[in-house]
């Protein structure tokens, strides 16, 4: 049976599920239950002052009938006194002295403060600490929050405050509200961070009552918007945890976060880079027990790939993520239909023929039977038939072998440059500088 | 009668018996199981795993076919139900499981069965042997019966690091799961399967053995250091009328065993009579069909409301066009001058109030005679006891039920557990396979707890 146990930035951890900096990290009595159950880490929801509740908090987006394809909250911080949460910590800790236990911190930009309450913390015996740069909403209002996460200077500055009393590890958590996520990244490296996590929420509104016209979630009447995750934010975090784990500036460990339900979703976190992955919105919707299937199915799934560790597997796919200008030109799919497996339902049809290159065919054979027929010539490769049929098997994507050898975009203009320097690419700016 | 159904009163080919024989429902698609696993609520402290008398973590093993997570699926189903793929085939699930399932009350249950089945049929595919057994605790353990709960007990037995051995009379283990449920709803492959996942445990099963003939209960005593008895019942009993001897009556539980080996054209054309209305009466019934007979009839001395077979057993019969005469008891069985069945007579009932306001009993229509045409009867009128074999024991028991103390399955002599249909009747015990399954854990546990846990806490 394949090993679970991972390491991040020196932070132990008996597999790479961990709980995030939320609602199940409140108390001690959820930590704890959260260990019972599996979970082999989570991070202590924010620690800051002062305490404010929000009422109501939380809205989620339902997709088809399926409940909690996104979620959005305005909740706070820690809705109670720093000396609570460090006892139940201290309890906590000392219960189950295996588990990776993190603490994640919020305070005013200033040096003191950092140092302050990263001692207070440190003292009643963490694993690590985790810097709330993120929060989109409340916090932001005062600098705290996304409000410093958004500005690379600051994240670099706190990073190494903090970094300057601590003794355990530092990771800091990465806001996505940011054009370039390798910014902050970088500038968390710059500030000393052992680790990265990310993303957290995105600014979002979750929706407006037809009847009420009242925002959704709102306050009395009133609506701000929220934090988005769950789901529909995996995509979007995916692509930020693997842009931070190509970069070699980065060059830190990342703890991955966004919208990770099951071990599937998780591993694609591992394979791009995450060497943990932090977990809130399914345990949320379905309860602690989920991680059972989540370490159950990792196992399963490594010890089919023949992988004695969790750690083989860790950042196996970031090769592969690159640039578009890397890409191949020259490598071209089409679509194939397999008429034993074709219901005929002509969704590939219609969106071919609306909305894509028209290349799928209509047709009756000699029985009297519809089919459909893909006019391979004409198929750019573009997959949109495939993800539209609701059936397995039914269009596979066919590599076809290209008569020119492999491309990429950037290649050609290097080519090209190299041809004629003095025609080459069409960049204005470079071309002023030959 | 279904479409797909050949009988025709002519004899069928082989082909067409096959045909008749083959499971009858097809297994989930895999478009089906995704759309109804991501269907289950996954309901906290889920009703479906209290309505499982094994206790399967239901909402657990769909949550894993929805992840892709296919032999953690079936690992979840068969730890707790080592015969959880027969079972998932044979389960009255809408009075189980799919009765208590949470969305009856908004939308439509999940089809538990078929998921299960599902996961089990993916784990046959693959191959995959799903547990392993435990340490060798030093003790052994004597299985007599190869059936649901003799190796459910015979599995956990294993895994807790017993050394066990089972005897079965018959050429292959399984029990009723291998022999007693007819072809098409339970495939032979499904149980044999399930034998195999115990044997490749360890156990030794020893088939074609018959405790107190081939081996004496002495032996398996002096042998063994403890004994669970699981032989399950025996034929059907005598009706007590005359004609019973004659050539064309048979036993239902030997009828449907023989089509799980051999499909011959013995009830081609011919009119069958089934007396009973159980659910083996029914399978007696509706293999006579498939086997090609003209006509078949399920004679009751009550009416549909006292029937016991399950709702959907009664449904598949007369989709298979098996007619019935309700309020009818046969008094003779008619012969020709060669011994063969040529009619049943029969009587009219009608049912009169219980005095003790049970069941309605069924009294005689006075001068309400008649006589079915048939060539065939088959009897279903229950199931009698492996009497001999229970007194060798020399254990306490109500006519052949075997007495245990409900919690650990324990007889009246402590070595000998028993777990099954043997403890089934006069209010004791269940009589599904699936309860089976898990009065064999549950003998299995208490003989771990008796045996090597007690034992190691006093040293």
């Amino acid at each position: 049976m394949a090993d679970l146990r991972i390491r991040l930035a020196g932070i132990s951890s008996p597999n790479p599920f961990w709980l995030a900096s939320a609602p199940p990290t409140n108390t001690g009595y959820q930590v704890q239950r959260a260990f019972e159950a599996g979970w082999g880490g989570a991070v202590w929801k924010t620690l800051g002052d002062p305490i404010i509740n929000t009422s109501s908090r939380f809205a989620a987006v339902h997709f088809n009938g399926q409940r909690v394809a996104g979620f959005n909250n305005i909740e706070l911080i820690t809705d109670r006194p720093l000396e609570v949460n460090l006892e139940e910590i201290y309890e906590t800790k000392k219960r189950f002295p295996g588990h990776a236990l993190v603490v994640s911190l919020m305070v005013e930009p200033k040096r003191e403060k950092w140092h302050e309450i990263v001692k207070k913390v440190e003292a009643v015996g963490v694993d690590g600490l985790e810097l709330n740069f993120g929060c989109p909403h409340g916090m932001a209002e005062r600098g705290m929050g996304s409000a410093s996460g958004q500005q690379p200077d600051l994240v670099e500055m706190q990073t190494m405050w903090a970094k300057e009393a601590a003794k355990t590890p530092v990771i800091v958590k990465l806001t996505p509200n940011i054009t370039d996520i390798t910014a902050t990244a970088k500038a968390a490296a710059r500030g000393g961070a052992d680790a990265i996590s990310l993303i957290n929420t995105i600014n979002s509104l979750a929706g407006v009552d037809l009847d009420t016209w009242n925002t959704v979630p709102h306050v009395g009447g009133k609506g701000a918007h929220g934090g988005y995750c769950g789901p529909a934010v995996k995509p979007i975090a995916l692509n930020m945890v693997a842009e931070c784990a190509r970069n070699p500036e980065v060059g830190i460990p990342i703890s991955g976060i966004g919208g990770i339900s099951n071990w599937r979703d998780a591993t694609e976190f591992l394979l791009m880079g995450s060497t943990c992955v932090q977990v809130c919105t399914a345990a949320m919707h379905h309860g602690f027990s989920i991680v059972e299937d989540m370490i159950d199915g990792l196992t399963n799934y490594l010890d089919e790939k023949g992988l004695a560790s969790v750690n083989e597997l860790i950042g196996r796919s970031v090769g592969r993520y690159s640039d578009w200008g890397d890409l191949d030109l020259n490598y071209a799919v089409v679509a194939r239909i397999d008429r034993d497996n074709c219901i005929v339902c002509n969704k590939c049809h219609i969106a071919c023929e609306d909305t894509s290159h028209q290349c799928i065919e209509r047709h009756t054979d000699d029985s009297g039977a519809a089919y459909l027929l893909v006019r391979e010539e004409d198929c750019v490769g573009c997959n949109l038939c495939s993800i539209v049929c609701p059936v397995e098997g039914a269009i596979s994507m066919i590599e076809v072998p290209s008569s020119d050898p492999p491309l990429s975009w950037n290649q050609r203009q290097a080519a090209i440059t190299a041809i004629n320097p003095d025609n080459g690419g069409d960049d204005s700016g470079e071309k002023e500088a030959v | 009668m279904g479409d797909s159904l050949s009988a025709n009163g002519a004899g069928l080919s082989a082909e067409e018996l096959r045909r008749n024989f083959a499971e009858v429902k097809p297994g989930m698609r895999p478009k089906e199981a995704i759309e109804e696993s991501n269907r289950c609520l996954y309901c906290y402290d889920a009703p479906c795993i209290k309505a499982c008398p094994t206790g399967i973590n239901v909402p657990s093993f769909i949550k894993k076919i929805s992840t892709g997570n296919m032999l953690g699926s079936a690992r979840a189903i068969m730890d707790a139900n080592p015969v959880g793929a027969s079972c998932s085939r044979v389960c009255p699930t809408e009075e189980l499981c799919e009765g208590a399932c949470v969305l009856n009350h908004s939308s439509k249950p999940i089809r538990i069965g078929d998921l299960q089945r599902y996961a089990t049929d993916w784990a046959i595919g693959s191959g995959k042997t799903l547990f392993q057994a435990g340490p060798g605790n030093g003790r052994s353990a004597a299985v007599v019966g190869g059936g649901p709960a003799g190796l459910s007990a015979a599995r956990e037995l294993a895994r807790f690091g017993f050394s066990v051995t089972v005897f079965e009379a018959k050429e292959q283990a399984g029990g009723l799961n291998t022999y007693g449920i007819v072809s098409f709803r339970l495939p032979q492959s499904i149980s044999l399967w399930e034998v195999e996942q115990i044997r490749k445990l360890g156990v030794d099963i020893r088939t074609g053995i018959k405790v107190g003939e081939d081996v004496t209960v002495q032996e398996l005593l002096e042998q063994f250091d403890v004994i669970v008895l699981a032989i399950g019942m025996s034929k059907v009993p005598m009706l007590g009328i005359e004609g019973e001897q004659l050539d064309g009556v048979y036993d239902a539980i030997d009828f449907v065993e023989a089509t799980k080996t051999e499909l011959t054209e013995e009830m081609a054309g011919k009119r069958v009579a089934v007396i009973g209305a159980g659910n083996t009466a029914v399978d007696a019934a509706t293999c006579s069909v498939r086997l090609g007979a003209a006509n078949v009839k399920m004679v009751y001395r009550r009416s549909r409301e006292e029937m016991t077979a399950y709702d959907f057993e009664f449904e598949f019969a007369k989709q298979d066009g098996v007619e019935f005469e309700w309020l009818s008891m046969p008094v003779r069985i008619i012969g020709d001058g060669e011994g063969k069945v040529t009619g049943l007579e029969c009587v009219r009932m009608r049912l009169e109030p219980a005095e003790d306001g049970g069941r309605r009993r069924p009294v005689p229509v006075e001068g309400s005679g008649y006589t079915l045409e048939v060539d065939a009867v088959i009897k279903a009128i229950g199931q009698t006891r492996y009497l001999p074999l229970i007194e060798q024991l020399g254990i306490e028991h109500k006519r052949g039920i075997v007495t245990v103390d409900p919690v650990t399955f324990q007889t009246s002599n402590p070595r000998i557990y028993a777990a099954g249909d043997v403890v089934f009747g006069d209010g004791q015990g269940e009589a599904m396979v699936v309860s089976a399954a898990q009065q064999g854990k549950l003998a299995a546990y208490s003989i771990h707890q008796t045996l090597v846990e007690r034992r190691e806490r006093h040293g």
